[in-house]
């Protein structure tokens, strides 16, 4: 019934590796574990644009030797969609990492659920 | 020369992106004035465009360097798009003018200037994301919205507020997942990112019946994605703490505009992108439906049991959230029509009373629970009326903008079968009774002669103007949605049949 996942390998792959990014970013309690959890669905979408933009036998849309013909490249686009993504998910990631050293420095601990019990003891 | 008013839309968004990079480097009180000025001009340049728009049927596209797609990027304006920008533009000015004390007490000192920056910067993804015409532009505005919300969280720096910057984080990361995801299926299908090319790919899908699961995956996940970002009911659980704890403009602004911010993405994915007969047959606004009902009464029966005002001022939007998502969930042009003033309502009137609260509390030796609250409309009357005004907006009384919205959605259950007609309405009746159980118990708490064992707080002892100014503006607003409400509704509604 699902052989005809495999049709599109990198794709299956793809939400495979997202679903668990999801749920790591979503479950885990540790913040870190959290921040590789949306690394990794991040780079799951980035996967999956890639292998739709990626054509069998042909090569990045880079002129070269004066090849100008259409049929030689791949389709550019969703490699400059998922340029601008990295670079949405670097600032975000940075942001994350950034709250969680403040968070560190001020309660000693990773774990998400004990920071907030914390958190809402110390003030009102 | 006589087209020249058509690059307004354009000038806003860069105008405010550009302002940004220039308070990074502006002394604090240079700062706070040049970016009130820059919010101001964009709030003039809106007017021009409303007017312009409310003379002519048609909307324009404007093409930024003279590009077509797919190599240049689009920007699309129409009735809808004007005026929601110029009251997004209104509220957010009103918002940093009336917290401006509270801005100096609660951000320290040499971060001032990267406050503004952050409301400029957010400015200008709210306006592009009203104004975009392609869908890839909007998610990255999504993303520079979320990062931007974020920081005017954490910019009262103690414990709560960092906690609830990383949950706003959490939640909000797993929400433009979910919606980058759904576009990448989408482009994956159709091949476009332009909203219109879109739209017509989607169309022949449709009717094709070529990606039945796939589409109403894709729906979902982008609608999903969205709501989670607005706050709709399960996926409340971050909004309390942000908005209950920040300082009073940052959640002025966060509950004012960044959710409406996405809310109006949906809008305009259901009607640009998708087109509202395939969302209404793959059941997501059904799911919407369902869960407005439950958000109006989960929101409003978690503010009633609440001891601080902040936080019950926040429920209180967990409810008016799940209002905006029943009237998109009707599947209906008037459902819709009633959704997008509630959303200009509930900007104006959340604002309002995020401020007024804040009002409060500084005449009552800066304490947020009700007990201290006692006779503190009498000792800062104007934040007294203000939040009188507010509450009774919400409640629904008549002249006041809510009332008008809660009869556009009454006669929008009208025209629906008879279950989910008689649900909207018994859900009404509840919501309005548990309204007035929180916010006239309130009303009456902050107008109660102090007893004597109540203690003595001081006199506020700072008096800006602007503050006071900031809430007599949304006192008239707020009178004035409900009184001339007409051709604000004409207004959406020509704007919603523009957008197809």
């Amino acid at each position: 019934m699902f052989l005809h996942l495999l049709d599109n390998p990198h794709e299956t792959a793809a939400i495979i590796l997202f679903g668990i990014g999801f749920t790591s970013l979503m479950l885990q309690r540790n913040l870190i574990k959290k921040i590789i959890g949306f690394g990794m669905m991040d780079s799951a979408i980035y996967l999956f644009l890639a292998a739709k933009g990626y054509i069998t036998g042909r090569t990045a849309p880079i002129v070269v030797d004066g090849v100008t013909s259409v049929e030689k490249y791949i389709n550019p686009i969703p490699s400059g969609l998922v340029l601008t993504g990295i670079v949405v998910s670097v600032s975000v990631t940075s942001l994350m990492l950034a709250l969680t050293v403040r968070l560190y420095r001020r309660y000693h601990t990773l774990d998400i659920d004990v920071i907030t019990s914390l958190a809402r003891k110390e003030e009102n | 020369m006589s087209d020249f008013w058509r690059n307004i839309p354009f000038f806003c968004i860069m105008l405010s992106i550009c302002s940004a990079a220039f308070t990074s480097v502006m002394p604090r009180k240079i700062a706070r004035g040049f970016c009130l000025t820059v919010i101001t001009a964009i709030i003039v340049m809106s007017a021009l465009l409303v007017s312009r728009m409310y003379g002519t049927r048609e909307s324009y596209t404007f093409m930024m360097g003279h590009f077509p797609a797919p190599w240049g990027n689009e920007i699309r304006v129409g009735r809808l798009e004007a005026l929601t920008a110029l009251v997004f533009s209104i509220i957010m000015a009103l918002s940093v003018l009336g917290g401006l004390m509270r801005i100096e007490e609660h951000v320290f000192e040499d971060k001032q200037p990267l406050y503004y920056v952050m409301i400029e910067l957010l400015m200008a993804a709210l306006l592009a994301e009203v104004y975009t015409n392609d869908l890839f532009t909007a998610y990255v505005f999504v993303e520079i919205m979320t990062l931007t919300a974020c920081s005017l969280i954490m910019a009262r720096s103690k414990g709560r507020t960092i906690v609830a910057a990383t949950r706003y984080m959490i939640w909000n990361l797993m929400g433009s997942g979910l919606f980058l995801l759904g576009l990448t299926f989408l482009y994956g299908m159709t091949g476009h990112l332009l909203m219109s090319h879109i739209r017509e790919q989607v169309d022949l899908i449709a009717a094709a019946g070529t990606y039945p699961r796939a589409l109403t995956i894709t729906i979902a996940l982008m609608c999903v994605g969205l709501a989670i970002k607005s706050g709709l009911f399960p996926f409340h659980t971050w909004l309390p703490d942000c908005y209950g704890y920040s300082t009073p403009t940052s959640s002025a602004i966060l509950s004012s505009l960044v959710s409406k911010g996405y809310i109006f993405l949906i809008v305009k994915i259901i009607y640009r992108v998708i087109g509202m007969e395939t969302v209404a047959a793959s059941g997501v606004t059904n799911v919407f439906f369902a869960m407005g009902l439950s958000g109006i009464i989960m929101g409003s029966v978690s503010a009633i049991r609440e001891k601080d005002i902040r936080r019950m001022i926040s429920f209180s939007s967990v409810a008016q959230i799940g209002y905006v998502f029943m009237g998109i969930g009707m599947a209906s042009e008037a459902g819709m029509v009633a959704s997008l003033f509630h959303v200009y309502v509930h900007g104006i009137s959340k604002s309002m009373l995020f401020l007024a609260g804040n009002g409060l509390i500084e005449a009552s030796s800066d304490s947020k629970l009700f007990r201290d609250l006692r006779g503190s409309g009498r000792r800062n009357p104007i934040a007294g009326l203000a939040f009188t005004v507010g509450s009774f907006s919400l409640v629904g009384i008549p002249f006041l903008g809510g009332f008008v919205s809660k009869v556009y959605f009454a006669k929008a259950a009208m025209s629906l079968n008879t279950a989910p007609m008689l649900s909207v309405l018994i859900v009404l009746a509840i919501s309005a009774v548990l309204n007035t159980v929180y916010f006239i118990k309130t009303v009456i708490t902050i107008y109660r002669v102090p007893m004597p064992e109540d203690p003595v707080h001081e006199p506020v002892k700072h008096r800006l103007g602007l503050e006071n100014a900031a809430l007599i503006c949304l006192i008239c607003v707020n009178f004035a949605l409900g009184v001339m409400s007409q051709p604000v509704v004409e207004g959406i509604r020509a704007g919603l049949n523009m957008f197809a």
